[in-house]
C-alpha cells in the first residue's frame, strides 16, 4: 500500500468524534478513515461504541464532539449535518441495522420507496421506481419479491431488501451492522460474494462485527474499538485473527472450556411435539428430543424456523397441538409457565428486557417474580419484604449484579447485568432442566464468559440445558449435543465433535435435514 | 432537545412537581379570568373561601370530595394495571341504583344490617359492569377504553329508565326520580345540619385499604407487575387474566360505592343529576395522585375546593363555573408534565 | 312489513346520511392520527369545541364557511397540544387524550357561557341548506337520498376520498402509514417521525372539529352543552371497525347512521309500549357489537399507542 494518498480516494473521514450517554463515554475522540472502493471492518465487543459511532454518522445520534466528513462525488470532503438521517442519505451514506428497519406491513417495495420522493408530490412515481430497481437488482445480484409484505420475508430476504434500500438511494458508503449475525455460513458466504461485487462497482463499506474470521476474510482495513477508543487501525493482511482478538479485548480472553461428563439419566423427553404458529401454520413440527443429566443440548438455526415456539413450549406459554413432553417419566402441565416453573425448569428467555424482568420495578421484585407465591417470599396474601430483599442481597452479590441495591430501579440496570439477575434468579432454584434462548445476545464478552461459566457449573450440577442460539460457535463451545431447526422440523441431535460448521449450516438451509432423519429413521 | 432517564428522584422534586403543576394550571386557568375581567386575586380568593373559608364551607368540601375519593381510587387501581377502566361514570350510576333499589323499601332490615347491605349491593352492582368490559377486552381483544366510555351512556339511560318506570317516586310531583332512601339504610352525617357523611370516613378507609394491597400484598405485587409488564408477569407465571378481572372488579366496586355514598349518604334518593361527571373527574384525581391511593385522598380534596369554590365565586361574581372544569382539565395535563419531570432529566443539546 | 318498508324510503337514508356525518369526519380523523401511530381520545373534547367554535364564529357575523374553516383551526390547536404531550414528549396517549376532552369540553362551555351569559333559549343562526348536485340526484332512489344534503355531507365524501388518495397514493400517505407501523424504519429513511405524527394528530384533529361544527351548523342551528353526546367515542369504535380504511369508515358510519335512523323510525312506529331509553341505548350497544365483532381480526398500525423517542431503540 502507497503511503501518499490521494486526497480523492479518501470517501468518510471521522475527526475526533466523542459521544458521553450520562457518565458513560461511549465514544472517545474517533478518528477513521474510509477509502473509495475498499472494506473497512469495525471491530469490537458488544459495547466497545461500533453502534453508537455509526448512529452518529447516520445522524440518529449528535456527537458530542468532533466531524464527519463525507466526499461529494467529485470527491471534495465537506462536513456533515449531524443528527439528521435524511442530510446522511442526501451525502450518500446507507446504513444496514442490525435489527432491520423495515416495515412488516408494507410491502418490500413500499418499504424501499419510503421517504424517496418529496414529500409534497402529488403523486407516488412507482413505475420509474420500479424500472430503476429492476435494473438495480440486475447489476448487484440481489433479487426479492417486491410486492410480498416484509413481514413474510425470511431474514436473508429482508436484509437484501436493506441493501437495496440503501442502493436504491444511490448509497456511496454503506455500513452494515453485523450483517452475519442472523445469517447461516453459507448465506454469510453469498452476502460476501454481493460485497465484493458492489465493491468493484465502486461502493465503498463499513463492515461492523465481532467475529474475528469474517474480518479477516473480507476486510483490507481494520478499525479496533475497545471502550470507545480506537486502539487499532491496521491493513488486515498485516495482522492476524489472535492478534486481533488480544487488541479487541485487551487482556487474555479466559477461554470456555468443556471438560468431557458422562451423561446421566433422561430428565426431558419431547416426542413428536406440534406447536401453533402464525397464519394457522405449524411452528414446530413432529419435533422430538431427548435431555439427558449432565448435558447441554444446542439448537442451531436460523431464527424463525420454530426457535420460538420450542422455547414457547418449554417455558410454558404455548401448550403443544399433539405429541407428548415427559419430565422425569412423567407427564407435566404444559401451557402454564408457573406450571414449568414448579416443574423444576428455569428458564432465560430470548428478549430479556421484554420477557425477563418488568423494568419499572424494583431488583429484588423482580428476583421475587417466579417465586412470590412461595413461603419464602409471601404469607398469608402480603409480600414478606424483609425476607425478599435480604434473599436479593444475596443474589446481588452471589451473582455480582452490578446496582445500588435490592431497590434499584431495574430499567436502569446495563444489558449484562439483567441477564444476571435473571441468572440470579433461575439457577438459585436449583433447576434440573434450563431452557437458555440466546443468552449471550448483545451482551459483551466479559458477561458472556460468565454466562456461559454458570451454564457449565450448572450441567456440572446435574441439569440438562437446551441451548437456543444463533451464534455457532457459542453452540460448538457448550453444547455435548446439537440439533438443527429449519422450517420447524428438528433433525436429530448430533454429537457435536463430529459435526462441522460447513455440515450445520447446510442443514440450517434446508440441505440434509430430511435425509438424516430419514437416514435416522 | 433529549429526555434522559434520572436514577433517581430527589423527594425535595417528587413534591415540588405536583405543586409546580398545579400552580402552572391555576396561572393558565387566570387567562379565562383575566378575559372575563375579573381580578384574578380576587377570583381565586373568592374560590379559597368558599371552600375552605368557613366551617360550613369545609364540610361542603368534604362532602364534594368524598365521591372523588372513591372515583380517583377506583382510576388509580385500573390504571396501575393498565386497565383503562373509564367507564366509572356508569358504574356510580349502577351501584347508586342497586343501592336505591335495594334501600328504598323493598328489603326491611335493622341499620347493623342494612347500611353493610347497600354498600355490599353498590359495590357489587359497579364491580359487575366493569367485569363486562374486562372480559371482553381478556376474552375477545375489545379494546376496554371504548366499551366502558360507550357503557356510561348505555348505563345512564338505564338508569332513566328505571327512575322514570319502576321505580319511579310516586310522591315525587312528576320528577324522574327514585324514591327516598329509608332512614335505616342512610348513611349517618359526621357533623349535624350538613352534607358531610359516614361515606368520608369509609373513602379514607378505602383509601388506607387500596394503598395497603398495592404496596404490601401479593395482590399488588401481581396488579404492579402485570400494569408495568403483562409480557414478562406472564412469562414468571403470573396468573395475567385473573389478575386483570381483580382488579377490574375492585375498581368497579369502588366506583359503586361512589354511586352508593351519593344516594345513601347525601341526596337521599337517586336523580339522574346525582354526579357532575364525578366518574370523570376521578381520572384526574388519580393522576394528580400519580395513582398512589394515599395520595388520591388529598388530590380529591384539592379537587373539591376548585368545585366548591368555583360555584361560591360563580355566585359572587358572575363567572361561570366551567372555570373549575378548566382548572381541573389544566391540572391534568400540567400534572402530566411534572410527571416527565420526575422522571427524566432534560437534556439540550 | 313494516320494517322493510322503513329501509325502503328515501327519507330514512337521508336521514341516515345526515346522522353519519359528522361520524365521518370524526372517524376519519381518529383514522388519520391513529395510522401516524397516535391514538386520540381528545375527540369527544375536540368534536365539542368544533361544534361550539364554528357556531359561535357564526353567530358573530362570520359566514358558514368561514366558520367552518375557524372550528378546523381550533381542532388543530388542541391537535398540536395533543401532538406535543404524546409525540416528542412521549406521555400516555391515553391520559392526555381524556385529558383534552375534559380541556376542550369545560373551555368550549366556558367559552359559551362568557359570551352568551344569561341566553333564556339557545340562540339560532342560519345554518348550511341542503341543495341537489345536477345528475347525481336524478339517480332513482340513491340521488335524493345521499344527494340532496347539505355542502359539509358532501365535503364528508369529497374527505373520505381524499383522504383514501392521499394515504394509498402518495409519498405522503406511504410516509404516514410507515411511521404508525414502524417509526425506526421511517426514520432510517429520512422522514421525520415527530413532524409526520404531531402534523396528522393536528389535521386529524381539524376534522373531528368540523364533524362537530356539522352538529351545530348543519344537523341543528344551535349549540347545546352536552350534544355531541358520545359521537367522539363511536368513531373511535369505527375506526377499529373498519380496520383503519377510509373507504370502510364511510361504510360504518352510514350502517350507524342507517341503524341509529331506523331506532328513532322504529320507535315512532312501535309506539309508547317499550320506553324510549331502550332504543335511545342501541346505538350505543351497537358500537359495542361492532367491536365484539371486529376486534379478533383487527389489523391494529403495529406503532400505534407506541411511543417513538430519537435513538433509543
Amino acid at each position: 500500500m502507497s503511503e501518499t494518498r490521494e486526497p480523492e480516494d479518501i470517501v468518510l473521514r471521522l475527526r475526533g468524534i466523542t459521544k458521553r450517554f450520562g457518565a458513560l463515554l461511549a465514544n472517545d475522540a474517533i478518528d477513521l478513515e474510509l477509502r473509495r472502493g475498499a472494506i473497512l471492518a469495525l471491530l469490537g465487543e458488544n459495547g466497545a461504541g461500533k453502534t453508537t459511532l455509526m448512529n452518529i454518522l447516520f445522524g440518529h445520534y449528535l456527537a458530542d464532539e468532533g466531524e464527519v466528513l463525507i466526499a461529494d462525488p467529485g470527491g471534495t470532503l465537506s462536513p456533515l449535518r449531524g443528527g439528521s438521517p435524511s442530510a446522511a442519505l442526501e451525502a450518500g451514506v446507507g446504513m444496514v441495522h442490525q435489527h432491520f428497519t423495515l416495515a412488516d406491513n408494507l410491502s418490500a417495495f413500499e418499504n424501499i420507496l419510503l421517504g424517496t420522493q418529496s414529500l409534497a408530490r402529488p403523486w407516488l412515481d412507482r413505475r420509474s421506481a420500479r424500472h430503476k430497481l429492476d435494473q438495480l437488482m440486475e447489476g448487484s445480484g440481489l433479487s426479492v419479491d417486491l410486492d410480498a409484505a416484509v413481514g413474510m420475508l425470511s431474514v436473508g430476504e429482508r436484509q437484501r431488501v436493506e441493501i437495496l434500500k440503501a442502493l436504491y438511494r444511490g448509497a456511496r458508503i454503506l455500513i452494515l451492522d453485523e450483517p452475519t449475525a442472523v445469517l447461516t455460513p453459507q448465506e454469510a458466504e453469498r452476502l460476501f460474494e454481493t460485497l465484493s461485487r458492489l465493491v468493484e462497482q465502486g461502493l465503498s463499506i463499513v463492515f461492523i462485527s465481532h467475529k474475528l474470521a469474517e474480518v479477516m476474510a473480507v476486510s483490507q482495513r481494520v478499525v479496533v474499538l475497545r471502550a470507545g477508543k480506537v486502539v487499532a487501525d491496521l491493513a488486515t493482511d498485516e495482522t492476524n485473527a489472535a492478534n486481533l482478538a488480544e487488541t479487541m479485548v485487551g487482556r487474555a480472553i479466559p477461554k470456555t472450556v468443556r471438560t468431557a461428563m458422562a451423561p446421566g439419566e433422561e430428565i426431558l423427553n419431547l416426542n413428536k411435539v406440534c406447536v401453533a404458529g402464525a397464519h394457522g401454520r405449524l411452528a414446530l413440527s413432529d419435533a422430538s428430543l431427548i435431555l439427558r443429566q449432565h448435558e447441554i443440548l444446542g439448537i442451531a438455526g436460523v431464527s424463525g424456523n420454530g426457535q420460538v415456539a420450542l422455547s414457547n413450549l418449554i417455558c410454558g406459554l404455548q401448550a403443544p397441538e399433539s405429541g407428548s413432553v415427559i419430565l422425569h417419566g412423567q407427564a407435566i402441565e404444559l401451557g402454564s409457565p408457573s406450571g414449568m416453573v414448579a416443574a423444576g425448569i428455569g428458564r432465560i428467555p430470548e428478549d430479556r428486557l421484554h420477557d425477563g424482568v418488568v423494568g419499572d420495578m424494583n431488583v429484588w421484585e423482580n428476583l421475587a417474580l417466579e417465586d412470590y407465591l412461595t413461603p419464602a417470599f409471601s404469607r398469608t396474601g402480603f409480600m414478606r419484604r424483609g425476607a425478599a430483599r435480604a434473599h436479593a442481597r444475596r443474589s446481588i452479590e452471589d451473582f455480582d449484579v452490578r446496582c445500588p441495591g435490592p431497590e434499584a430501579a431495574t430499567r436502569l440496570l446495563s444489558g449484562g447485568n439483567v441477564q444476571k439477575l435473571i441468572l440470579a434468579r433461575v439457577l438459585t432454584r436449583g433447576p434440573n432442566v434450563i431452557l437458555a434462548n440466546q443468552p449471550s445476545r448483545g451482551l459483551d464478552i466479559g458477561a458472556v464468559t460468565e454466562g456461559h461459566r454458570r451454564l457449565l457449573d450448572a450441567r456440572a450440577r446435574g441439569a440438562g440445558i437446551v441451548l437456543i442460539s444463533e451464534d455457532l460457535d457459542e453452540l460448538l463451545t457448550l453444547s455435548d449435543r446439537v440439533a438443527v431447526l429449519h422450517r420447524g422440523r428438528m433433525s436429530p441431535a448430533m454429537a457435536t465433535e463430529e459435526v462441522t460448521i460447513r455440515q450445520l449450516g447446510l442443514m440450517m438451509a434446508g440441505h440434509g435435514t430430511e435425509r438424516t432423519a430419514h437416514d435416522a429413521a | 432537545m433529549r429526555l434522559e432517564p434520572r436514577t433517581q428522584v430527589p423527594l425535595a422534586l417528587a413534591i415540588a412537581a405536583p405543586a409546580g403543576a398545579i400552580a402552572l394550571a391555576l396561572l393558565l386557568a387566570a387567562i379565562p379570568l383575566i378575559w372575563a375581567e375579573v381580578s384574578v386575586f380576587e377570583a381565586y380568593g373568592l374560590i379559597f373561601k368558599g371552600a375552605l373559608g368557613s366551617r360550613f364551607a369545609i364540610t361542603e368540601t368534604l362532602a364534594r370530595a368524598t365521591p372523588l375519593i372513591f372515583t380517583g381510587l377506583a382510576a388509580a387501581v385500573a390504571f396501575r394495571a393498565k386497565l383503562w377502566n373509564i367507564g366509572a361514570e356508569g358504574q356510580l350510576y349502577l351501584g347508586a341504583l342497586a343501592a336505591a333499589a335495594v334501600g328504598t323499601g323493598a328489603v326491611a332490615m335493622p341499620t347493623f344490617a342494612m347500611i353493610p347491605l347497600v354498600l355490599v349491593v353498590g359495590a357489587l352492582a359497579g364491580a359487575l359492569l366493569m367485569l363486562i368490559p374486562t372480559l371482553l377486552k381478556l376474552r375477545l381483544g375489545v379494546d376496554e377504553v371504548v366499551t366502558t366510555l360507550l357503557l356510561n351512556f348505555v348505563v345512564l339511560l338505564f338508569v332513566s329508565m328505571m327512575i322514570e318506570g319502576p321505580m319511579k317516586d310516586p310522591m315525587g310531583m312528576g320528577w324522574p326520580q327514585s324514591e327516598p332512601i329509608v332512614d335505616e339504610a342512610t348513611l349517618p352525617k359526621l357533623v349535624a345540619r350538613t352534607r358531610v357523611h359516614a361515606g368520608l370516613i369509609l373513602a379514607i378507609l378505602a383509601g388506607i385499604a387500596v394503598w395497603v394491597m398495592t404496596q404490601r400484598s401479593v395482590w399488588g405485587f401481581e396488579a404492579r407487575a402485570v400494569g408495568a409488564s403483562p409480557a414478562a408477569a406472564r412469562f414468571a407465571g403470573m396468573p395475567v387474566p385473573r389478575v386483570m378481572i381483580r382488579v377490574g372488579l375492585i375498581s368497579g366496586a369502588l366506583a359503586g360505592l361512589a354511586g352508593v355514598g351519593e344516594v345513601a349518604g347525601l341526596k337521599g334518593y337517586l336523580t339522574l343529576d346525582l354526579s357532575p361527571g364525578f366518574g370523570y373527574s376521578g381520572i384526574v384525581v388519580a393522576m394528580l395522585a400519580q395513582l398512589n391511593a394515599l395520595a388520591v385522598i388529598v388530590a380529591a380534596m384539592f379537587v373539591a375546593v376548585v368545585f366548591v369554590g368555583a360555584d361560591f365565586m360563580s355566585r359572587a361574581i358572575g363567572v361561570s363555573n366551567y372555570l373549575a372544569n378548566l382548572v381541573v382539565a389544566t391540572s391534568l395535563l400540567t400534572m402530566l408534565l411534572a410527571s416527565l419531570a420526575t422522571r427524566y432529566r432534560l437534556r439540550w443539546h | 312489513m313494516e320494517i322493510i318498508e322503513i329501509l325502503l324510503t328515501v327519507s330514512f337514508w337521508a336521514a341516515a346520511t345526515r346522522i353519519a356525518t359528522p361520524l365521518i369526519f370524526g372517524t376519519l380523523g381518529e383514522l388519520i392520527c391513529e395510522r401516524a401511530g397516535v391514538l386520540n381520545l381528545g375527540i369527544e373534547g375536540i368534536m365539542t369545541a368544533g361544534a361550539m367554535a364554528g357556531w359561535m364564529a357564526v353567530y358573530q357575523g362570520a359566514d358558514l364557511w368561514t366558520g367552518v374553516l375557524f372550528a378546523f383551526a381550533v381542532g388543530m390547536i388542541f391537535g398540536l397540544v395533543h401532538g406535543i404531550f404524546t409525540v416528542p414528549l412521549g406521555l400516555s396517549q391515553h391520559v392526555t387524550g381524556l385529558g383534552l376532552t375534559l380541556l376542550a369540553t369545560s373551555l368550549a362551555y366556558f367559552t359559551y357561557r362568557m359570551i352568551l351569559p344569561d341566553v333564556p333559549s339557545p340562540p339560532r343562526i342560519e345554518p348550511f341548506q341542503p341543495f341537489a348536485i345536477p345528475y347525481l340526484s336524478a339517480i332513482p332512489f340513491i340521488g335524493p337520498a345521499f344527494f340532496k344534503q347539505t355542502a359539509l355531507t358532501y365535503l364528508a365524501f369529497v374527505s373520505v376520498v381524499v383522504v383514501g388518495l392521499v394515504l394509498y397514493k402518495t409519498p405522503l400517505g406511504l410516509a404516514l402509514r410507515a411511521v404508525g407501523e414502524n417509526p425506526a424504519a421511517a426514520e432510517a429513511q429520512g422522514i421525520d417521525v415527530y413532524v409526520m405524527r404531531v402534523g396528522a394528530v393536528m389535521v386529524g384533529s381539524g376534522f373531528m372539529a368540523i364533524g362537530g361544527a356539522f352538529v351545530t351548523m348543519s344537523a341543528f342551528n344551535a349549540f347545546f352543552f352536552e350534544m355531541i353526546a358520545g359521537r367522539g367515542w363511536i368513531c373511535i369504535a369505527l375506526v377499529v371497525f373498519a380496520s383503519w380504511r377510509p373507504g370502510k369508515a364511510l361504510l360504518g358510519a352510514l350502517l350507524f347512521g342507517a341503524f341509529d335512523a331506523f331506532q328513532v323510525r322504529l320507535q315512532q312506529a312501535l309506539g309508547g309500549d317499550i320506553p324510549y331509553q331502550i332504543f335511545l341505548m342501541l346505538p350505543y350497544v351497537f358500537s359495542i357489537l361492532a367491536l365484539i365483532v371486529m376486534s379478533r381480526r383487527a389489523a391494529y398500525p403495529k406503532a400505534l399507542m407506541v411511543p417513538y423517542r430519537k435513538g433509543e431503540r
